[in-house]
């Protein structure tokens, strides 16, 4: 089934807030095997400059995704997420997350367009603390592959 | 943002240090846990065949987090990392044994912006093949 091309522009208020631990930075750097100082030690996060220990940039999927699942859930545009798999990922940073951080994300679908009986849908999440400053975007392209017959 | 790399000592064409990192079932599994994804095809061998992939694959995320690790490495703090995309090209396939599998990951720069940034493109292979496509990210040196 194809998306419904009427959903582009479409903007997703932020839910509740993501409170990054510095813990589960720890455990997200120890998950991609990355001794960084700067992710483990708040002394050596603080000589870099930052409040706590720092995330490593890919960490802003954790806060993104699920604010991104609940405009790719919207059952009003069509899509079957079986049949996806992740083509571009790109994210921006003001400056990097940091533990203590109070997050929010509003996501906005930017684009649909199909391609050789795929699906592609490009949406991005604007990352801000509560407060309104900016902290980071993450842009994700999902490709919904064609039915095979 | 505090980088140990300056401006002033990189050129076009600069090489960073490449790295070779090794995945295992256990580094799937691990990094579910701490991403929160948990797609069956990256640890379940019996889901990932049934959707005609070759075996288990990595997750496209963990294989990003790796490849710019030798960026950040490089310029010393992570935050310095102002950008970066990838394309998810090919899947890292990882088998359910104990040797597991490595992906190897180069690095150069290949432009030199305003602001004492520079974009820096990523190769990142596995069994000799590009696994992510335009790979890159700008980083801010001192």
């Amino acid at each position: 089934m194809a998306l419904n091309p009427q959903f582009i522009g479409r903007t997703y208020p932020a839910g509740p807030s993501y409170v990054v631990g510095r813990e589960k930075i720890r455990e997200f750097a120890r998950a991609i095997g990355d001794a960084n100082p700067a992710y483990h030690d708040p002394e050596a996060a603080k000589a870099l400059g930052y409040a706590d220990v720092i995330a490593p940039p890919t960490f802003a999927i954790v806060v993104s995704l699920e604010a991104a699942n609940a405009a790719l859930f919207d059952p009003e545009l069509g899509l079957d997420y079986s049949r996806v798999v992740h083509g571009e990922q790109t994210f921006t940073y003001t400056r990097p997350i940091c533990a203590g951080d109070e997050l929010i994300v509003t996501t906005i679908i930017e684009n649909i367009r199909s391609m050789a009986g795929n699906d592609m849908i490009t949406t991005k999440g604007i990352i801000t603390t509560v407060a309104g400053e900016p902290v980071a975007t993450a842009s994700s392209m999902l490709v919904s592959r064609g039915a095979d017959e | 943002m505090s980088a140990s790399v300056k401006f002033s000592d990189v050129d076009l064409g600069t090489e960073i240090p490449g790295a070779i990192y090794p995945i295992d079932r256990l580094t799937l599994v691990k990094y579910a846990g701490a991403s929160g994804d948990f797609n069956t095809i990256h640890w379940n061998e019996r889901i990932a065949t049934e959707v005609g992939l070759p075996n288990v694959i990595a997750h496209g995320m963990f294989t990003m987090a790796t490849a710019v690790r030798v960026v950040t490495d490089w310029v010393g703090d992570p935050g310095a990392v102002v950008e970066y995309g990838v394309r998810f090209t090919r899947p890292v396939v990882v088998p359910n044994d104990d040797a597991g599998v490595v992906v190897e990951v180069s690095a150069k720069v290949t432009e030199l912006l305003e602001s004492n940034q520079v974009k820096i493109a990523i190769t990142a292979k596995f069994e000799g093949q590009t696994v992510l496509g335009r790979a890159q990210a700008i980083v801010q040196l001192a």
